[in-house]
């Protein structure tokens, strides 16, 4: 009975959500790469050109653009380097797979190390 | 057995990382959209650089070729590859539109004064934000664009003697 | 004069450290003749004599500012402050070179005078060091060699990047070297350890304080290079999965795993064969980030000058390192018996040692995945923040809870933990969630989660404390103290990263605007003349309309002249709940003025949890051993 309360309190807890649409922007710019400067975010850079995409993105916002199709315009005209997070697509698709796949592995070997000593 | 499976397979992980990373000491760092072709260009509306009348894409239908060279006063290899623009100009099939980004117009003016106006049309983009349509990130910025408004070649950085040679050569396929 | 006198040296400390293989070489040989060694202690103390006297005959070249060395003119300035020119010696490639092996030099040193019992396994661990020395020697003499002179002599240098003229970034570098070079020892110590076949309780006690040290000030190292970063570079960010920060938590996540199944290697002479891999790939993970930070494959904020020359150096090297580890480990390891309960301490080890590895792999991945797709397949993709966080963050969630519970299982034994205390901390840290929440209104799903398995945590460690102070229950205070700080570290970047406010917005001098619950006074503009920048300071007012206070912020935009850069310094107020911190850069050709503005919470605590975390480290290096030295079977 306790642990049915605690469940219930746990899920309406974590369940608590909030509005963040001023922070639409702001992740849009820590997203997208400047490509003038050495590794910095259009979010941290003050070039020119960081100026401006700013810009440019605060319109789309504006004009109603999701945050995918703002990401698609400007891969489009720039290329995946300008996006900070990598597409999932068949070239990338390794680098999502990868450290889950390493997390199974490394699963399977724990279990059959400490299955040996019960045997 | 199973150990044994495993150890190659981790020995030749490693292997083929050693192999990627000593491959990738002959690459540049440097990144630029020279690559970003085949796409069409985007619907576009922008002023033209006397009259403010509004031009768009449909302009660019009216000749086979369009060369779109973005440029500005300010700018020190524009004056470098103004030689090139006015060797390109003298070819009929290409017309060549100025994008003048991020300027001022009288020191627009006194650039083309100066050095030549190689354009057969030139618009303005004052705030650099019509450019991004065009995925231009400086100047000198040129693009290629065929009749169908694809794009064909992009040439990031001044225009070099070579890159009119090249022009010609796709025109003339 | 210097630079002869720097070179004579390196070439003096080359054939000394020869020399020392070649004795050690001959000693074993010949067990019975016990002259060789006093000799062998001679060569050593030499050898770390001369290494430590050319590392300060570069910081004298820089002191006077000698500009006949290509080093200090590249990197210095005859208008640079005293402490930057001193500090500036490490501040770029080939000093840092000098600095890595002055540390390999005297950890040599240090671990042969220390670990006298077993004759073989200290030699043999003296000569791979010294191997590795000789490689890194090479390295400096031939390719980076600070040293190197240029003529005609320029009459000034080119000076320091402002950026790197900092207090906190001049110890950053020697804090970080001693953690990922100072694994060079326990690289070395392992391999010695395969050829001895040596008794795995020694092995452990004998490296355990290394990994301590490493471990520690490599903890220290990056999150002195986070604070220099939030004060520095002007983003108000302190990580950002860059290439470069990455490199240095690669080794960090592998010395983590290590330092944890040392214990086990020391408590139950059990995964020895784990522990000498952990050992390996330490230093391997070190070496594999100085490549990829130095060789220009990577781009970031961080670059040292770039140059392929020393990438394929430093890789032939490292391939060397890895091949040699590979087939001394394939050929003599000895096969081990594993005896693990599932509800024993050591499982939870191996769990903690699970998860390392996971985020070891991942960041790994996220380094090397770019490099990879521009090789095979010609494309160029970024991989950034979004990856990292997102891969990550879901699995610190059960990290957290296995953090609280696993030290409380004990060693072997077969037992379920504290199911009521596992409920009722739980309980309690959803209550003060919901509380936060309710509090504060807005927070998403993985956050909470977050906050809830962190203060878990936190309280876990909170009761263990109690425990053990006051219940006189046995506990290891330094992981108390090292867990308790990582479980706050986590708490208030999860606080901090869900409730903190950022506006970016344009104004003129003279406006005012409002937004949220601060209302932004742009004051006006001026200008400072310092000794070598001046710079536009805008002064702003901030006022927080609901608790009505005002706060005035001065950012700059700083103009050097030595070596021509622009900066932009932000303006930042730390008090105990939050930081403001505001930023300002011109558009060009305007009057108008791009502003970042933001309110950060707990930043202070993050930068104080951080440190607590290396602390536990520290305790437990300086506490007093056991003299009961427990060897369970």
């Amino acid at each position: 009975m306790k642990f049915f309360y605690i469940l219930i309190i746990f899920i309406t807890s974590t369940l608590a959500h909030g509005s963040q649409n001023e922070n639409l922007e702001n992740n849009i710019y820590k997203n997208l790469r400047c490509l003038v400067c050495q590794g910095q975010s259009i979010s941290e850079s003050n070039s020119d050109f960081a100026l401006t995409i700013k810009s440019v993105v605060k319109d789309q916002i504006q004009s109603g653009k999701s945050e995918n199709e703002i990401y698609n315009f400007l891969s489009d005209k720039y290329g995946d380097w300008i996006l900070y997070r990598p597409k999932i697509n068949k070239i990338n698709f390794l680098l999502w797979i990868v450290p889950y796949a390493a997390l199974i592995f490394g699963a399977i070997l724990i279990y059959s190390i400490v299955k040996k000593r019960n045997n | 057995m199973k150990i044994n499976f495993l150890r190659i397979f981790f020995v030749s992980i490693v292997f083929f990382i050693i192999v990627v990373f000593f491959f990738s000491l002959t690459q540049s760092s440097k990144y630029d959209t020279s690559k970003m072709v085949g796409k069409k260009i985007s619907n576009f509306e922008i002023e033209e650089f006397y009259n403010n009348k509004l031009i768009s894409e449909m302009e660019l239908k009216k000749s086979n070729y369009n060369l779109i060279n973005f440029w500005s006063s300010w700018c020190g290899p524009c004056r470098d590859e103004h030689e090139v623009l006015l060797k390109l100009k003298e070819i009929n099939k290409l017309k060549i539109i100025g994008v003048n980004f991020k300027d001022k117009k009288p020191n627009a003016i006194n650039f083309l004064e100066e050095l030549g106006n190689p354009y057969n049309l030139i618009l303005v983009d004052a705030n650099g934000k019509k450019s991004i349509d065009f995925g231009i990130y400086g100047v000198p910025e040129s693009i290629l664009i065929d009749k169908n408004l694809t794009i064909v070649k992009k040439f990031v950085g001044p225009l070099k003697p070579r890159d009119y040679v090249e022009i010609l050569e796709i025109l003339n396929k | 004069m210097l630079s002869i006198t720097g070179n004579v040296l390196i070439l003096t400390i080359l054939v000394i450290t020869c020399l020392i293989i070649y004795k050690s070489l001959a000693s074993l040989k010949n067990k019975k003749d016990v002259s060789i060694l006093p000799i062998i202690y001679q060569l050593n103390l030499l050898q770390t004599t001369l290494t430590i006297t050319t590392f300060f005959v570069l910081v004298a070249a820089f002191i006077v500012s000698d500009f006949s060395l290509i080093t200090v003119f590249q990197n210095s300035h005859t208008s640079k402050p005293l402490i930057y020119k001193i500090t500036g010696t490490w501040g770029n490639h080939e000093g840092s070179l000098l600095l890595w092996i002055n540390i390999m030099v005297i950890f040599s040193f240090l671990f042969f005078v220390i670990n006298r019992k077993n004759k073989n396994y200290q030699l043999y661990t003296l000569i791979i060091q010294n191997i590795l020395i000789i490689g890194f020697f090479l390295f400096l003499f031939l390719n980076s060699n600070p040293f190197n002179k240029i003529f005609p002599i320029p009459k000034n240098g080119l000076g320091l990047n402002p950026i790197l003229q900092d207090p906190a970034l001049a110890i950053h570098p020697p804090l970080l070297y001693i953690g990922f070079v100072g694994s060079s020892i326990f690289f070395s110590a392992a391999v010695a350890a395969l050829i001895t076949d040596i008794n795995s309780n020694y092995f452990a006690r004998s490296i355990k304080p290394w990994i301590f040290i490493s471990w520690i000030f490599q903890t220290l190292g990056i999150v002195v290079g986070s604070i220099w970063a939030y004060y520095e570079l002007g983003w108000g960010g302190f990580w950002f999965w860059d290439p470069v920060e990455n490199a240095s938590l690669l080794p960090w996540f592998a010395m983590t795993a290590l330092i944890h199944s040392i214990l086990v290697l020391e408590k139950k002479g059990n995964l020895i064969n784990w522990v000498i891999l952990l050992c390996l790939l330490t230093f391997i993970l070190s070496v594999t980030g100085t490549f990829l930070v130095r060789s220009g494959v990577l781009n970031s904020v961080h670059t040292f000058a770039n140059d392929p020359s020393r990438g394929i150096y430093i890789l032939s090297f490292l391939s060397l390192m890895i091949l040699f580890s590979i087939i001394i480990f394939f050929k003599k390891s000895k096969k081990e018996k594993y005896f693990f309960n599932i509800n024993s301490k050591e499982t939870f080890i191996l769990g903690n040692n699970w998860f390392m590895l996971f985020y070891l792999i991942t960041v790994f991945v996220g380094i090397v995945y770019p490099i990879f797709t521009e090789v095979v397949a010609d494309t160029k993709i970024s991989v950034g923040p979004p990856f990292y966080n997102s891969v990550i963050i879901p699995v610190v969630i059960p990290f957290l809870l296995a953090m609280a519970v696993g030290p409380n299982l004990k060693w072997n034994k077969n037992e379920f933990f504290n199911i009521k205390k596992f409920l009722t901390l739980f309980l309690l840290a959803i209550l003060v969630n919901i509380f936060l929440v309710m509090l504060f209104k807005s927070s998403s799903f993985i956050i909470n989660l977050i906050l809830i398995t962190s203060l878990f945590l936190i309280f876990y460690s909170l009761t263990d404390f109690y425990n053990s102070i006051y219940k006189k229950i046995k506990f290891d205070l330094g992981r108390i103290i090292s867990h308790l700080g990582f479980g706050l570290m986590i708490f208030f970047i999860a606080l901090n990263s869900n409730f903190s406010y950022e506006k970016n917005f344009n104004a003129k001098v003279g406006e005012i605007k409002e937004f949220n619950i601060y209302k932004i006074k742009f004051n006006g503009l001026g200008v400072k003349e310092k000794k070598n920048y001046h710079s536009i300071a805008g002064s702003f007012s901030i006022i927080n309309i609901k608790k009505n206070t005002l706060l005035n912020l001065d950012p700059e935009i700083r103009i050097y002249k030595n070596p021509e850069t622009i900066t932009y310094e932000a303006s930042i107020k730390s008090s105990a709940f939050q930081d403001y911190y505001l930023t300002m850069s011109n558009i060009s050709g305007s009057d108008v003025y791009n502003i970042k503005f933001q309110n950060k919470p707990f930043m202070l605590w993050i930068w104080i949890s951080a440190i607590m975390i290396s602390l536990g480290g520290f305790y437990n290096l300086l506490k007093k051993k056991n003299k009961k030295i427990i060897y369970e079977n």
